[in-house]
């Protein structure tokens, strides 16, 4: 859950990016590292395999600004996608404020993106969370490839309680800040409910 | 005790009491880092050699480390492994759980050894679970008095968007 500190007066919020392996989780995180200017960003860390698959989480802190005198940090974790990784997923969703599901576009990955957010959901709740309660939103990810499933086909499977989605194309870029600022916007909002 | 999904608020006051205590700690046990850190991986306090130091990486880190061995601690019917300890050529890091959420992390080198820094760290434990304990009640207080709300109530949506400008 979220940090407040009012001795450095600092909010730091976790965010994680959740999808089904290859859907572009990293490559969010990497193009948000690469645009972000030195002095708002941390080292981004990667605990990958050696064929550059996510292993445990990558982690990217970043520096947003200031809210009422309070700066505001963002934590932004990926999970592994890999089906197998199941009990490194759960670890990771520990304290988590806001979630980004990426959804892979294509057509052949359809079933996986719906076996990936059931899997969010399970592993959500074993944490004690109820995910129609917590900061959510989609990207649909890859808009650029030629075999994908529209959005609308993809939006009345995954969203059916129309939380903000967004399209994207992580790769260069397409939707990646936009996708960010929608799920920073709940984040800060839900802090405003609780104060 | 601090719940796992209660949200994690620090006072000045609380503060500067961990401040003191971490510092006794890095000087009674000939330590060069000490940190605290919350176990969803926020850096809560650092103190001792931390200039060429990347706090905000070792605290994300650690709690992954801290997540994960506890994830095999259940695999086998522990409760959580409660002392980690990483030995390296040069630099060692201690590190221990306190009160159930909170990760303190001593990095010491060969003017220390693990016994003294094992010994210090339970004393210093003890006294730092005081001091969040207390943090959690007032922080209870604090939701219950309406004297003084937070100042997060009072967000418009114009200062979240100016944030991305």
């Amino acid at each position: 859950m979220s940090f407040i500190n009012y001795a450095s007066r600092e909010i730091n919020c976790k965010i994680v990016y959740y999808g089904p392996g290859l859907c572009g989780k990293t490559t969010n995180l990497q193009f948000i590292y690469n645009k972000t200017a030195e002095e708002s960003k941390g080292k981004m860390i990667s605990l990958a395999t050696e064929t550059e698959r996510t292993l445990f989480f990558d982690f990217l802190p970043l520096a947003l600004g200031e809210i009422r005198g309070f700066k505001t940090r963002f934590h932004l974790y990926t999970v592994p996608g890999q089906v197998f990784y199941d009990a490194s997923r759960k670890l990771i969703l520990k304290g988590v404020d806001g979630v980004v599901f990426v959804a892979d576009s294509q057509e052949e990955r359809f079933d996986a993106n719906i076996e990936s957010l059931e899997n969010l959901k399970d592993n959500l709740e074993e944490q004690g969370f109820d995910l129609e309660k917590l900061p959510f939103v989609i990207q649909y990810n890859k808009r650029d490839l030629p075999n994908v499933s529209s959005v609308e086909e993809l939006s009345n499977l995954l969203n059916p309680r129309k939380v903000p989605e967004l399209e994207g194309c992580a790769m260069s870029g397409e939707g990646v800040f936009e996708t960010l600022k929608a799920v920073a916007k709940l984040v800060l909002n839900d802090l405003k409910k609780a104060g | 005790m601090l719940g796992p999904q209660s949200s994690l608020v620090m006072y000045d006051e609380e503060y500067q009491r961990i401040l003191l205590l971490l510092e006794r700690l890095l000087r009674e046990s000939n330590s060069k880092v000490i940190f605290l850190v919350d176990k969803n991986g926020q850096l809560i306090a650092a103190t001792g050699e931390t200039a060429n130091l990347d706090t905000t990486s070792l605290a994300s880190l650690t709690a992954g480390n801290i997540a994960a061995t506890g994830g095999l601690a259940k695999l086998i019917g522990e409760k959580e492994f409660s002392i980690l300890f990483h030995e390296g050529e040069k630099d060692n890091i201690h590190i221990s759980i306190i009160g159930g959420r909170v990760i303190l992390v001593v990095i010491f080198d060969q003017r220390s050894s693990l016994g003294l820094v094992r010994l210090r760290v339970k004393k210093a434990s003890n006294e730092l679970a005081v001091v969040f304990e207390d943090l959690v009640s007032k922080t209870e207080q604090q939701a219950v008095s309406s004297s003084a709300p937070s100042p997060f109530a009072e967000i418009t949506d114009d200062d979240i968007d100016n944030l991305f400008n």
